[in-house]
C-alpha cells in the first residue's frame, strides 16, 4: 500500500501562508474492538506525527484511538525559506512512516 | 368502518406497485446526496483516501507478475492513454466466455491468461487496488456500456433482479432505489444507487469496496442471501445498473458516507 500522500506547492512566496495537507495509509485498529469470536483485535494505531521544516519542528500531533483509518491532517505555516519539509509517523508494532518534500521559496 | 379501514390498507401494502423507472433527468449521483464535508473529501485528489489505492494500483500496473513475466503496462502501455474510457464501458461482453464479464473480471482473466499469474481475489487490496486505478483514467466520462442483442439477455436478467422481491424483508432494489430514493432510512439518504463512482471509499468501511461488495451490503439490509462475489448473477445486476446510469459521468474513485 502506498504509504502517504503529501501536498505542498513546490514554490511560495516568502512570508507566504502555505497550506499543507498529509495522507497516511493505516487501519488505525483501536483495540476495542472484538471477532466473532470474542478475542480482543490489539490495538494497532499512530500514535504520533511530526513535521519538520529544515530540521525546526514545526507541527506535531498525537494520536488516539478515536481517529478512523487513513488518517488526513491538514496545517498551515509561513514560507520562510527554501529547503526540504519532512514528515514523519510512528506508531505501534514498530510503525514509521517518513516522508519529504522540497519546496523554493522566493 | 375500522375492519373495513384495515382491509383497505392491507391490500394497499399488499399489492406490489410497479416501480416506475427514473426519468433521466431526474438522475442524481449519490455525490449529490452528501454532505458539504463529505462533496470535500471527494473533490480533492489530496484529501481522498482511495487516491491511496489509486497510487497503489499505478505502482501494480508497472509490476511483472506471473511465470509470464510481464506488467499490465508491457501490453497496455500508459493506463492514462490507453485506458481512458475503458473502466466507463464495463460490464463488457467477453466473447470466450460468451457473457459480460465485469472490470475484476477482466483484470483477472488478464493474469491468468496472459501473465500466467494466480487471479485476485474479490475484495484483494491488490484488486481494488488495479480497478480503483483503471476507474481514475475515465474519471469524468459518461458511463457508455454495449447494449447490443448479444448483451440483451443478461441485461434483461440484470433488470429482473432489479425488480425481483426478495429476502425476508420480501423488498426488491426497485422499491428503495426507483421510488423512494427522494427518502430517507434510518437517517440516511436511500439514493438512487448509480454505480458511476467504483470501487470507492466508504467511510462506514474506512476502506475501498467494489460495487459487489455495496450489493451485498443491501441484501444483507433486506435479509436476503447474497450470491457470491464475482457470480453471474450479480454481473447482470451490475450490467444493469450501468445501463440505468448510462450518460452519467464516472466519479472513480468516489467517497460515500
Amino acid at each position: 500500500m502506498a504509504g502517504a500522500l503529501i501536498n505542498v506547492p513546490a514554490s511560495a512566496r516568502r512570508g507566504e501562508i502555505i497550506e499543507i495537507k498529509t495522507l497516511v495509509s493505516h487501519p488505525m485498529e483501536t483495540g476495542y474492538r472484538r471477532t466473532q469470536y470474542g478475542t480482543v483485535v490489539p490495538r494497532d494505531i499512530i500514535r504520533q506525527f511530526v513535521c519538520t521544516y529544515n530540521g525546526e519542528q514545526i507541527f506535531r500531533a498525537e494520536f488516539h484511538p478515536a481517529i478512523a483509518a487513513n488518517p488526513f491532517i491538514a496545517f498551515t505555516t509561513v514560507a520562510t525559506e527554501s529547503g526540504t519539509i519532512a514528515f514523519l509517523w510512528t506508531g505501534d508494532n514498530g510503525y514509521a512512516v517518513a516522508e519529504s518534500v522540497k519546496i523554493s521559496v522566493a | 368502518m375500522r375492519v373495513v379501514g384495515t382491509v383497505a390498507l392491507l391490500c394497499t401494502l399488499a399489492v406490489p406497485v410497479r416501480a416506475v423507472e427514473i426519468p433521466p433527468a431526474e438522475r442524481r449521483s449519490g455525490y449529490e446526496f452528501m454532505s458539504r464535508e463529505t462533496r470535500a473529501m471527494q473533490d480533492d485528489d489530496a484529501a481522498n483516501p482511495a487516491m491511496l489505492w489509486v497510487l497503489e494500483g499505478e505502482a501494480l500496473w508497472a509490476r511483472t507478475a506471473g511465470a509470464g513475466e510481464r506488467a499490465c503496462r508491457d501490453c497496455h502501455g500508459d493506463a492514462r492513454s490507453s485506458m481512458k474510457g475503458v473502466a466507463a464501458r464495463y460490464p463488457a461482453f467477453d466473447a470466450t466466455r460468451g457473457r459480460p464479464v465485469n472490470l475484476e473480471q477482466r483484470v483477472n482473466a488478464c493474469r491468468t491468461e496472459r501473465q500466467k499469474a494466480p487471479a485476485l481475489a474479490y475484495q484483494s487490496r491488490e484488486l481494488l487496488a488495479l480497478t480503483a486505478y483503471l476507474g481514475r483514467q475515465s474519471r469524468g466520462l459518461p458511463i457508455d456500456i454495449a447494449t447490443d442483442a448479444r448483451m440483451k439477455p443478461f441485461l434483461d436478467a440484470g433488470r429482473a433482479a432489479f425488480n425481483r422481491r426478495q429476502g425476508q424483508l420480501d423488498l426488491s432494489c426497485a422499491q428503495c432505489h426507483d421510488d423512494h430514493w427522494d427518502k430517507r432510512l434510518a437517517g440516511n439518504a436511500i439514493t438512487q444507487a448509480h454505480p458511476n463512482g467504483y470501487p470507492l471509499y466508504r467511510l462506514e468501511w474506512q476502506g475501498l469496496g467494489s460495487l459487489q461488495r455495496r450489493m451485498r451490503n443491501c441484501m444483507a439490509g433486506i435479509r436476503a442471501l447474497a450470491p457470491e462475489y464475482g457470480s453471474a448473477e450479480f454481473v447482470d445486476l451490475e450490467l444493469f445498473l450501468a445501463w440505468r446510469a448510462r450518460g452519467m459521468k464516472m466519479e472513480t474513485p468516489a467517497v460515500r458516507p
